[in-house]
This record gives C-alpha cells, structure tokens and sequence, in this order.
C-alpha cells in the first residue's frame, strides 16, 4: 500500500515537473532564438515574458477545435493521443538524482513513516531498450497525422518523418550499444553508478572519457542521431515550413497541435536525459567535491542574486527598483538552502543532472538558430552512407578495445 | 493480478488479430498488427523475457511495422474491395472453430503433460542469460538465420538492380 501511495506522489511530481519544464522549454526557445537573432522575444507577458507559457496555454485551450470535413476521423482523432503518449512514457525509467531519504513525522493522529527512496519512477534493469523501443513506436503518431489527414502536403510530412525515423535509428541503436559493452548494464542506475569517480584525481570517469576516443564518437553520432529523431533542425524536414506548409500537422488546431509541440518538446528533454545519463556521467559532478564541487551550486545562485542587485540599482522600468531586489533575496534564501548538508545531499545531484540536461538542451535551440536545413536527399545519404558505417566501425573498435582490456 | 494482466493482453492480441483480418483499410490491418506485437510484447514481460519484450518492441513494433507503414502510405493503398459472399465467407468462421477445437484436442491429448507456466518463475530472460545462450546453445540456428536474412538482402538489391537497368 505504502508503495502504491508513494509511486502515486513520485508520478504526480514527476509528471507536474515535466509538463511544467516542456513549457518554459518553449519560452527559453523563443528567448534564445530570439538573443540569437538580435532580438529580445516574448516580454508582454510577465516579466521577460515568464508569463509567456501561461498564455499560450490558455489561448490554445480556449481556441475553436475544429476537424476538416476531408480527414479519416478515426486516426486523425487518435494521432496526436499516440504522439504525446509515447513521447511521455519514456521519463518513467529515467532517474533524476540517487536516493531520498525522509525522517519520520509525527504530526498528532497523522504518523507517515520514515520513507527511502529511489529519485526515479521505476528502475528497469533493461532500461536502455525501454526508451528505444517506447520511442520508436512514437514516429507512428507522426506517420498517422500526416496520412489521415488526406492532404498532399501532410502525407508528404508524414511519409519523410517515418523514412528519417527508421533511417536514423540505426546509427543512434549502434552509437549507444557502444559504450554499453563498457559498462555492462542496461540499467540507467547502474549506468550512472558504473561513472562514479575520477580519473587520476581529477577527471571524471564519465563514459565519453573511457575508451578514449571511441566513446567520443559515439556520443557524437548519438547527438546527431538524436537531432533527427526529434525531428528538430536540421533535420526538421517532416515540418519544413517553406516547403510543406506545416508538414504533418497542417490541419491540427488547438490542443491537438499543442500535443505535438508537447510530443517534439517531451522527446527533446528526454534524448537529452539518455545522453546525460549514458555519457555525461548522469548526477556526477564533473569535479571531485574535494575541489569544492558541493559548493557550486550555492555559489551559482548566490552569483545570480548579487546580479539581481546590480540590475536594481539601474532599473530599466521603475518597478524594477522594488523585484529584483525581492528576486535576488529569494536567490540568496535558495543559495543559503544548498548549504544545509541534510538538504544538498540529495539535491546538489538533481542540479548537476539538471544542469547537464539544459546544456543538451540549449545546444538543440543554439543549433536551431544557426544551421539551415538539410535538402531530403542529403539527408538520407548522410545516415547510410556516413553515420552507419562510422557508427559499425565504432562499435567494432569499442568491442576490441573492450575485449583487450 | 498475474493472471488478470495475462488476460488483459490476451484477449487484446487476440481482438487486433481478428481486426487484422477482418478490416478493409491496409492501414488498420497495419496498426492492428502492431497492436498484436504490443500485446505479445506485454506477455513476454509477464513472463520474465524482458529482453525479448524489449526486442519486440524494438524491432517488430518500432522498426519493420513502420515500414510496413510507410510503404502502404508511400503506395497510397486503398480500401480492398469486397465482391459478394461466396460460400467461404460463410463457413469460414464454424470450420475455423472446428479446425482449433481438433488442434486443441490433438495437443492435450497426444503431447506428454507439462508443468503449468509459473508467473515470475523464469528469471533468465536477461540480455546476458540471452546472448550467451544465443552464442553457445544456439549458434548453429542463430548464424543460419543471419545468413538467410544476409541472402534475402542481397536478393532484394538484384531485383531492384534489374528493375533499373
């Protein structure tokens, strides 16, 4: 019972987390292709626009959700289901930190007891597979959208996402096996733990610094491979705008086109959890805490209050004089919270592991604003006859690598 | 709650098998059948295959079942048309029955009787426990598999080559 209860808050958590992360991923992307582009984005609503997600939610939810008479109702109706579902299913395995312990509270007729757990939904011993084989089924949400929706340019959406799906699965299957046959588990945790440690004092055993240099490569490939399978630039050919109107959901409004921008996004965030996990050395900081690395975190956040400060002494609106001095206490409170040992223990790995994930993630967007798309030829010639057989001769290298050693 | 989850995903493979068969649109006998795949990957799971269950999903659902789909939208297939019943239609269903019903007493009556499956009992459906039984035990079947499929991919180059030329 205990442990029904328990994963019951662990989803709910996870789940509010992650919704909530997918749209300010929205609102740091517009920021950041914004600054990109030199301009400044969303600042109407909120300040800096934080409101931005908010709104957009709220006009999406409340626009007309309307169904072209030309569909096939039923897979038209059920694609966007498909997309968002399996694109939300893979955060189960992924773990955010090591364990939680809480002491036991007594609180007059309420006793909850003493409680230790896992910072992560569930822990599949073959948790690799999992999210390969979950993500895979995810191109059909895709593939359906464009085809039910009878029209040219969808179907053409469709037909190129499911052809660059299969493509680019393989080299991204090969450059994770890779590393695997190093670390010899298909467990997230034990991937992780199998990174704990530094290399003569000083470097961190994550996977991309064992097997010098094929890990490297394959982490390369991995990151490639995984640009693709997001369908995001520039590989984003089943959406290219000036070529297919708006690829495979043209005809979607509403929340039904907001569930495919939540489906690009959740896959987004959790392609950048794998590649964290298996090569960044998941929640491990990239220097040994005798350097001082339990203190960064309090550093950094004590850095953005003082930043907070200097901002108010020249404000660029007069409200300005009064939040971010009350922004800058809050950071300084968060900051004094991180150096509260029964507290960090468990937190400073989330922040690493956070931290990691958003680099990934800013690099997707840094990449959106600098590169142009891919023509479709190119791109399938560059997954057959560039990224497999590198991905091949890697994954033959590692094996003999490991099978010397 | 073993036997539950078994029946679950029983009776749901075997309503997407029937689907499968009995729709007009290539495109819902396709998702039907990844349906069936889904729910043998489920059963593979409550049985302790979890690479199996895995492997499934990987391949069959998220790889060949996509092609699958891809080419059916790629050809545009429409719906098949049905011409009237013949007397197949009719008697398809009863000599079907009676067909599985004599299969059914053929194996509990002439196969030796067997322990029944414990849910929870295999524990050697690790990826390990797979590949060492895949490169020892079964070598043989497993490299003349490869070498089949090897032999297929090389026929499907022919035929496309002298489709070109």
């Amino acid at each position: 019972m205990n442990f029904l209860i328990l994963s019951i808050i662990k989803a709910a958590v996870v789940a509010f987390v992650l919704l909530t992360a997918l749209a300010y991923l929205q609102w740091l992307e517009r920021k950041v292709l914004a600054h990109i582009q030199l301009r400044v984005g969303p600042r109407r609503v909120g300040p800096h626009g934080l409101l931005q997600p908010l709104a957009d939610v709220i006009k999406l939810i409340t626009k007309e959700d309307m169904m072209p008479s030309h569909v096939n109702k039923v897979f038209w109706f059920l694609a966007p289901f498909i997309a968002v579902l399996f694109a939300l299913i893979p955060i189960a395995v992924i773990p955010f930190g090591t364990e939680l312990a809480l002491p036991a509270i007594n609180l007059g007729p309420v006793h909850i007891p003493a409680i230790t757990t896992a910072m992560q939904l569930t822990d599949l011993n073959i948790g690799v597979l999992f999210i390969l084989g979950i993500s895979g089924l995810g191109v059909y949400g895709v593939a359906l959208a464009g085809w039910s929706s009878n029209n040219k340019y969808s179907l053409l959406g469709g037909l190129r996402s499911s052809a660059q799906m299969i493509s680019y699965e393989l080299p991204m299957a090969l450059a994770i096996a890779a590393p695997l046959l190093a670390l010899n588990t298909l467990s997230f945790r034990g991937i992780v733990d199998a990174q704990a440690g530094f290399f003569f004092g000083f470097l961190p055993k994550w996977t991309i610094f064992q097997v010098f240099p094929f890990n490297i490569i394959s982490f390369v490939l991995f990151i490639i491979a995984a640009f693709a399978e997001t369908n995001r630039v520039p590989f984003d050919l089943p959406e290219a705008e000036n070529e297919l109107v708006a690829g495979f959901h043209t005809e979607y409004g509403s929340m039904k086109f907001a569930a495919f921008f939540m489906a690009e996004y959740c896959n987004m965030v959790t392609v950048s959890c794998v590649a964290t996990l298996l090569f960044l050395g998941g929640w491990h900081p990239p220097f040994p805490a005798a350097y001082g690395s339990s203190f960064l975190p309090s550093l950094a956040m004590a850095g953005a209050g003082v930043l907070c400060f200097l901002h108010a002494m020249s404000p660029a609106r007069p409200f300005d004089r009064i939040t971010l001095p009350v922004v800058g206490v809050a950071f300084f409170g968060l900051a004094g919270v991180f150096l509260i040992p029964a507290v960090a223990l468990p937190l400073i790995p989330i922040v690493w592991f956070s931290a990691k994930v958003l680099v990934i993630l800013f690099v997707y967007i840094w990449v959106r604003g600098t590169l142009p798309r891919f023509r479709y030829d190119q791109l399938m010639r560059f997954a057959w006859t560039f990224m497999f057989p590198v991905a091949v001769t890697n994954l033959f290298l590692t094996g003999l690598v490991v099978a010397l050693s | 709650m073993d036997a539950l989850l078994f029946m679950i995903f029983a009776a749901i493979a075997v309503v997407c098998g029937i689907n499968l068969v009995v729709q007009t649109h290539p495109i819902s006998s396709a998702l039907s059948l990844v349906g069936v795949m889904g729910a043998l990957a489920a059963l593979y799971l409550l049985l302790g295959g979890e690479f199996i269950a895995a492997a499934q999903l990987v391949v069959y659902a998220g790889a060949i079942m996509v092609l699958f789909v891809f080419v059916i939208m790629l050809l545009n297939a429409g719906t098949e048309h049905k011409g009237r019943g013949t007397w197949a239609t009719y008697a398809g269903v009863p000599l079907l029955l009676v067909f599985l019903g004599l299969i059914a007493i053929g194996i509990t009556h002439h196969l030796p009787a067997s322990e029944n499956v414990m849910f929870g009992q295999f524990t050697k459906g690790s990826p390990l426990e797979f590949g060492r039984a895949l490169f020892t035990t079964y070598l043989l079947p497993f490299e003349v598999t490869s070498v089949l499929i090897l032999i297929a991919i090389l026929g499907a180059v022919v035929l496309a080559k002298k489709e070109i030329d």
